[in-house]
């Protein structure tokens, strides 16, 4: 299971329904289902992740959610988590609205571009930041529609969104004292739990 | 035995059918009454102790209860079973773990009771008087035969096509009796579209003069070119466009539209100048000689009228509100008979319904009859699937055979 994912795990009921936008081979729903007894859905479009699912065990539905999530009834889920995927859709703000939807509650991660490194790169470079979170090429990135921990915010306010709670860590999923002053600015990874 | 050199390891082997006979009548949703009636029943694998290791196979159209193996030993040139790719040892329906059942549905003409059966009132073949009977029906029946062979639940019900309508009608009229639900190619209820190709079908059966309204046993005829005209639509739905221009479009000068001729010219006439004309007309001759006229246009009706939301103001996830087992629903790109939309609108419904659900759309350019053939992604994805279920059995026969 990634890190990531286990720093999300407290977010999560037992005995809850959660679906996963993006779950990969299905690791985390079936360490939910294990440890919170979960009953878990998954959306996911890699054919390889997909059979990764059916060995687990886990609910896994086949479907691409660039195509919204329309057959998916209000409120039907607990939790509705998205991790490391939003910054890759094609409208970030449609998903958020439609996991808001679905979920009672919602939690979202994602890469902070405004993190120093990525601003000192843009800056002292003129280039496109590239880190080991961001490993990719501004042309075959398959990241489109990147953002900051503000910008984040900022969709929150206009939205009307709570959230209730976040987690700003590194890459290797710790936080800092550092990170809770400026967490724009020594971010890596945000972790959201946002609700109506 | 030298004389089975013919037959692959991985196959369930040699097999034999045999007949079941039962007596208590059975009310069909129509209102008649079926007082006495049999059903040719295949098994694979064998039964465990608590009988938990038990699949039902359902079949679609033109299937039958031989849905894997051989059945004569001398003949090298014999096709196995229709399933024959997903049930075996070490197969996806794995005989080393699972009793496998697969019966011919009653209204069939492979044994079971139906139109070309004898009526024990009459002395003459049914014909037109044997009643309709529909997926519900069906599933009525099947658990007789359930109850006749000692399994409370099946481990799995699994069908393609209307097979996989059987299973739906499994999960919501009996949720108590499988635990798992595998509904391949299938569809919630047939489109007008679907309605139409069926009529087609019956149409040109019911035109033949050799049908004579049904009854043409007495007449010691069938409406051959009937049926052939049926299956040959019919068989046009069963493939994609893509799998047509591939198979027919050997030839480079045809381009990559499926045109090869026959003979290499043009007749000017009105015979066979394409391939794939003679295909068709091979593909419907042959199934002609070997199905009964009056079975086709009564399993067309069944399929017409299935549709389980009807009990529930036409909503499927009412329907499927009792359900317990746990559902693996699957579709093919290329089917447009059955096609992944007609799928998901039955996985929509179990996620409304708040039911464990997998869904799978496989790429394959081979159409609707994609449910039937070794599509690796399809035979992994059940594999992997089937294995999970065959460990939820208990007494799990040993890995290594697999």
């Amino acid at each position: 299971m990634r890190s990531d994912l286990s720093l999300i795990q407290d977010w999560i009921t037992p005995g809850s329904r959660v679906l996963d936008l993006g779950c990969g081979d299905g690791s985390f729903l079936a360490h939910l289902k294990a440890t919170k007894n979960v009953q878990g859905v998954g959306l996911e479009i890699d054919p390889e992740n997909i059979q990764r699912c059916l060995e687990l065990g886990v609910n896994v539905i086949e479907q691409d959610m660039n195509q919204g999530l329309g057959n998916f009834e209000s409120d039907s889920f607990d939790t509705v988590v998205l991790a490391q995927t939003l910054q890759a859709l094609h409208r970030p703000d449609v998903i958020v609205d439609e996991m808001l939807r679905v979920g009672k509650n919602c939690i979202l991660t994602f890469p902070n571009f405004a993190y120093w490194r990525h601003r000192v790169y843009l800056l002292g470079r003129g280039r496109m930041p590239k880190s080991e979170t961001l490993p990719f090429e501004w042309y075959d990135t398959p990241n489109v529609h990147l953002c900051t921990i503000n910008d984040f915010d900022e969709l929150c306010r206009r939205k009307n969104i709570r959230v209730l709670d976040r987690t700003v860590v590194d890459d290797r999923q710790r936080s800092s004292a550092l990170m809770r002053l400026l967490p724009n600015l020594f971010g890596i990874n945000a972790i959201y739990h946002i609700t109506r | 035995m030298s004389t089975q050199k013919h037959i692959p390891a991985d196959s369930v082997g040699l097999v034999q059918p045999q007949k079941l006979h039962f007596d208590e009548p059975l009310t069909l949703r129509s209102g008649r009454v079926i007082e006495r009636y049999d059903l040719m029943v295949e098994t694979y694998g064998t039964l465990n102790a608590d009988a938990s290791n038990a699949i039902l196979i359902c079949h679609a159209l033109s299937g039958d209860h031989h849905a894997a193996g051989y059945y004569d030993p001398e003949n090298p040139k014999e096709k196995p079973g229709w399933w024959d790719c997903c049930i075996g040892p070490g197969k996806p329906f794995d005989t080393n773990h699972f009793f496998v059942v697969c019966l011919n549905n009653l209204g069939g003409c492979a044994g079971s009771t139906g139109p070309s059966s004898i009526n024990p009132e009459t002395g003459r073949p049914y014909g037109p008087d044997f009643p309709i009977v529909t997926v519900r029906d069906w599933v009525n029946s099947q658990v007789r035969l359930a109850d006749r062979l000692g399994i409370k639940q099946w481990a799995a019900v699994i069908g393609g096509s209307l097979g996989g309508m059987q299973v739906m009608r499994w999960a919501i009229s009996y949720p108590d009796r499988l635990r798992h639900a595998l509904i391949i190619a299938a569809a919630p209820k047939l489109s007008a579209q679907n309605i139409a190709f069926n009529e087609v079908a019956r149409q040109s059966i019911m035109s033949d003069p050799d049908f004579h309204a049904g009854r043409y046993y007495d007449y010691n005829t069938y409406p051959q070119k009937g049926v052939m005209l049926a299956r040959m639509v019919g068989h046009i739905t069963y493939l994609s466009d893509a799998l047509m221009r591939d198979k027919f479009g050997k030839d480079a000068r045809a381009g990559a539209f499926g045109r090869d001729l026959r003979t290499g010219k043009l007749s000017f006439g009105f015979d066979v100048d394409f391939q794939v004309q003679s295909y068709l007309q091979y593909k419907g001759e042959t199934f002609s000689k070997n199905f009964d006229a009056n079975t086709y246009l009564l399993v067309t009706k069944t399929l017409d009228y299935f549709d389980p939301s009807v009990d529930y103001d036409g909503d499927l996830s009412r329907a499927f509100a009792d359900a317990q087992c746990k559902f693996l629903v699957m579709s093919f790109s290329s089917d447009w008979r059955f096609s992944p939309e007609r799928s998901r609108e039955i996985v929509n419904a179990l996620l409304k319904a708040k039911k464990e659900v997998s869904y799978l759309e496989i790429e394959a350019d081979e159409g609707h009859d994609a449910f039937l053939l070794p599509i690796p992604r399809y035979m992994r994805a059940l594999r992997a699937y089937m294995k999970r279920v065959a460990a939820e059995c208990g007494n799990v026969v040993a890995e290594g055979a697999a």
